[in-house]
This record gives structure tokens, sequence and C-alpha cells, in this order.
């Protein structure tokens, strides 16, 4: 038995949102008279950090401190519409459409802000820690939670916001076949390197390098987490997972987490991240999102590295030890390729 | 089928409850105890989310017939925090991202205090073979076993 290492690369292009008849997203943002904002979305947070990204667009766009807005989110019910969150479409619709229902907020704080210290509303900026103040007078302030409560209990208006950000459907030019399904891509580039067993099969990673061009990162703890763990859902769809093993033939599907596999702790690797910043000019604060861009690249540069190490060119997902073993039995052993 | 009755420790805290035969613990704490840090994943043993700790030893709850708790020490991930503070290892798991959807982290969460408990400075290996029964699906387990490793190496306390 010989376990040979391999090394292979992939680079993508990513499109941000869907176009199937239109991207819609919508926020609404309003004060209660505490002075603090509530966000509403049906927008889902699964995990991604969502509720995060938008409180923090929220709050900038409004000039208040990041404590002072709640997102209440994932109740479609009651949230303004939402297309759901896929297509790594969260942060650039979901974030713009927050961002318009902000500034048409901060729009009425203003306003509300001047009558009550008797200026003119363009005369007034925030400080970013609950005060709104005449320029070049800080002394002239009032906080925003005392802007609230008159708003709300003397001059009977409501602070709030509508926001919709809508990407169009793109319809297909029936002479060129052209369309253009996305305002704006993200990018990716990862190296995997990984050793083959010739004789089980089996496939372990030995590294991962990558970098990420994703626009501005509005938050990047969270963009890191994403793109650490995303990667192994890319290692596991690479390597491990699917329901039909045989497909089309529907035989020896897996029934339980024993037959359904999944890396588990004993098969992660290092994995060491560049986080580029293109800021997009659709984008809020000209973000992207990293998205379902984590897990892609994998896929292409494993597939690669496998052929490097043992020169079997698998195009059929998950590689598992059978096919790898196949291939290197139909070549008549194993291959390794030149490594640059 | 006749209903057994069934008194043990839940967090500290005495319960008596009335379970049918065959009810595996996992229900019991959840449907009658009221208590849903233990979470369901599979039933069957595979994904370790439902992990909990009876007699201060690591258990699948879904693998675990009631009945057998009788007179026992059962802890869950409710009885983790110390009165109002997060316990180190919650803090630890926030301050390294530890959780995305948070699924799995009941599960991680215990095994990782099942293993302090026996051995306060474990190695990196021995914190991986400790959460191996667990899978997680968002976090590619490093922040994981990074945020156990801060906890063992004293960089955080409660
Ligand atoms: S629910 Fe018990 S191991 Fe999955
Ligand atoms: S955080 Fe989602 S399964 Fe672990």
């Amino acid at each position: 038995m010989t376990r040979h290492r391999g090394r292979g690369m992939a680079s993508i292009n990513y499109p941000i949102g869907m176009n199937l008849g239109g991207d819609p997203s919508q926020a609404l943002v309003h004060s209660n008279p505490s002075g603090k904002f509530t966000v509403a979305l049906s927008s889902i947070d699964l995990g991604q950090g969502m509720k995060s990204v938008t409180r923090q667009i929220c709050a900038e766009t409004l000039g208040v401190p990041v404590e002072d807005v709640y997102v209440d989110t994932a109740d479609s019910d009651t949230g303004p519409h939402c297309m759901g969150s896929f297509a790594s479409r969260g942060t650039h619709r979901v974030g713009n459409a927050v961002m318009a229902a902000a500034r048409e907020a901060r729009g009425v704080m203003m306003e509300a802000a001047a009558e009550e210290l008797e200026v003119n509303a363009a005369d007034l900026e925030t400080d970013g820690r609950g005060n709104i103040h005449v320029k070049g007078a800080p002394h002239r302030s009032i906080s925003t939670k005392d802007v609230a409560i008159a708003a709300q209990f003397k001059q009977g208006r409501t602070i709030s916001g509508r926001g919709i950000f809508l990407v169009p459907l793109s319809e297909v030019n029936p002479e060129t076949g052209e369309m253009s399904p996305a305002t704006c891509y993200a990018h990716a580039c990862l190296v995997a390197e990984v050793d083959v067993d010739d004789e089980t099969g089996e496939v372990a990673m030995i590294r991962m390098d990558s970098a990420y061009e994703l626009g501005r990162a509005l938050n990047p703890r969270l963009v890191e987490q994403q793109l650490v763990g995303g990667a192994w859902m890319g290692v596991s769809h690479a390597l491990y997972e699917t329901p039909e093993p045989y497909y089309p033939e529907p035989v020896h599907g897996p029934r339980d987490f024993v037959e359904y596999l999944m890396p588990g702790p004993g098969d992660i690797c290092p994995h060491d991240i560049a986080v580029l910043e293109r800021p997009a000019p659709d984008g809020p604060f000209g973000a992207k999102g990293p998205g379902e861009m984590c897990a892609n690249p994998v896929l292409p540069a494993v597939a690669n590295a496998i052929f490097n190490a043992v020169g079997v060119r698998i195009d059929d997902l998950p590689i598992t030890p059978e096919k790898v073993l196949r291939a290197i039995k139909a070549q008549g052993g194993a291959r390794p390729q030149a490594r640059r | 089928m006749s209903k057994i009755p069934l008194q043990f420790r839940h967090n500290g805290r005495e319960v008596a409850i009335f379970v049918d035969g065959g009810t595996n613990l996992l229900v019991a704490l959840r449907e009658l105890i009221g208590d849903m840090t233990p979470k369901f994943g599979c039933g069957q043993g595979g994904c370790g989310t439902c992990s909990v700790m009876i007699d201060g030893e690591l258990h699948l709850s879904c693998l675990t017939l009631a009945e057998t708790v009788t007179g026992r020490s059962v802890e869950t991930l409710d009885g983790m925090k110390q009165g109002p503070n997060l316990h180190p290892l919650q803090r630890a798991f926030a301050d390294n991202f530890a959780a995305q959807c948070g699924y799995c982290t009941p599960g991680m969460l215990m095994a990782a205090k099942a293993l302090l408990d026996r051995n306060p400075s474990p190695s990196r290996d021995e914190v991986i073979e400790a959460i191996s029964g667990n899978i997680c699906r968002c976090t590619g387990y490093e922040p994981i076993i990074n945020a156990i490793l801060a906890v063992a190496g004293g960089r955080v306390s409660a």
C-alpha cells in the first residue's frame, strides 16, 4: 500500500443572488418609545450571522450604537416579504433593504430632532453614540431616546422606514442568448492537498489554502466562521455525502448517520484563509457576502488533487473510496502526476 | 401499556414523572420534564446532540431507557450555567464562534464538560476523541476544538 500526496487547485466566480422572476427582499425599521430600533424581517438567520450583519447595517445607517438595534426576524406571517436565505443573497439583498429602510427612518428621526432643537434637519448630525447634535455645535444636542419620546408623545409621528431591494428579472435575449442574472460576483481560489491510499481508495485531507474576494467583510469574524465551516461542507460533498450512492439506481441509500457520512472532528486539517475586500458598488457598505461560495471551490480542488495524486479523473460526486479504487484498477495502478 | 413511576435528580433537583415502558430518556426530558436543551438529531445514537451526563458519565439520552435513571443524577445543558453566569465552556464557545445554527452545541458542550471533568488539561487529540461522537454541520469543528482547548488552558474563566 502506498499513500500518494496530491495537490489541486480551483478558482470560481460566484453570482450573488438569483434570477427566478426577480429577486426582492423587504425590511421595515421603526423606533420604540425607548429610543431603540427594531428591524422587522422575515429573512432567516440559520447560523450564518444575518441578524448580526443586518443589525450592524441598520445601526450604521441610522447613526446609532449597534446595541440600540434589535432584529426581529424569521416570522413570514408578520415580517415583510423576503425571498429567503439562499443563493448567497442574505447580506447583499436583505442588507440593502435594511439600509433603505434605515435611511428613511433616519430622515424622520432627524426631522423630529430638528423640531425639538428648533433648527433645520439638514444642520444636524448623529454622533453614533445615541445623540443628535447641530453640526459644529455639539452642545446643542438631544439623545435619540428623547427624540423618540418626543415623536411618540408630542409630535405624533412614527420614526420608521420602509426598504425594498429588488434585482429585476433578467430575460434572455432571444437573438444572442445573453442575460445578466446577477449584479455582482464574488470570487475564490482554493488549493487542496490530499493523501490518496491506493490500496483502500481512501482520501485524507492534508491541508487547504484559500483566498476569497467577497466585497467588504462587514463582520470579519463572522466571515471567517463561514469560510472555516463552509469549507468542510465542501469536503463533505466532495468525499462523503450522498443520499443515492449508485445514482440513478436508488439502491444502497444511507439510512442513518453511520451510512450517510460526514467529516468528523478527526478528519479536519489546517486551512489558511486570506480574505480580499473589493467593495461591490451596489452592495450595502460594499458587501457581497461569503454564502455558498464557502463550499464551492473545495469540490473541484479536491477532485484535481486526487488526479494529481494518483492520476484518476473522477467526475462523479462524492469521490468515494470505491470510485477511486475502481478507477485506479481500470488504469492499471496509481499514476502520480507531476507536482508543481 | 401501564405507566412506570420514575424519580431521579435533574440538574440537582428531584423530579418525579410517569413514563410509558420503553420511553427513552430524551423524550422523558423534553416532553415530560420540559428541558429542551438535549436535542433530537437522529434518535439512534449517530449524532450526539442528545448527550447528557448520568452520574457524571456521558450518555446518549436517545439510547437510554428512561427507567434506567431511577435514583440517579442526570445533568443536561440546562444545568450548566452557574446562576446568571455562563459556564466557562459556554463563554469559550461564544468567544470562539463555535456555534452557528447551534443544533450540535448542547451535545458538544456536554461532551466537552465530561472530558474536562475527568481530564482538566487534555491534548488536542484527546479533545478530538472526546467529541468524535458528535456531528457538526456548520463549524468545521476547528472553532469547537479551540474553544475547549481555551478552557483547558485556563484562558477562559467564569
Ligand atoms: S439524537 Fe441521540 S445520538 Fe442523535
Ligand atoms: S453549529 Fe450547526 S451543527 Fe454545529
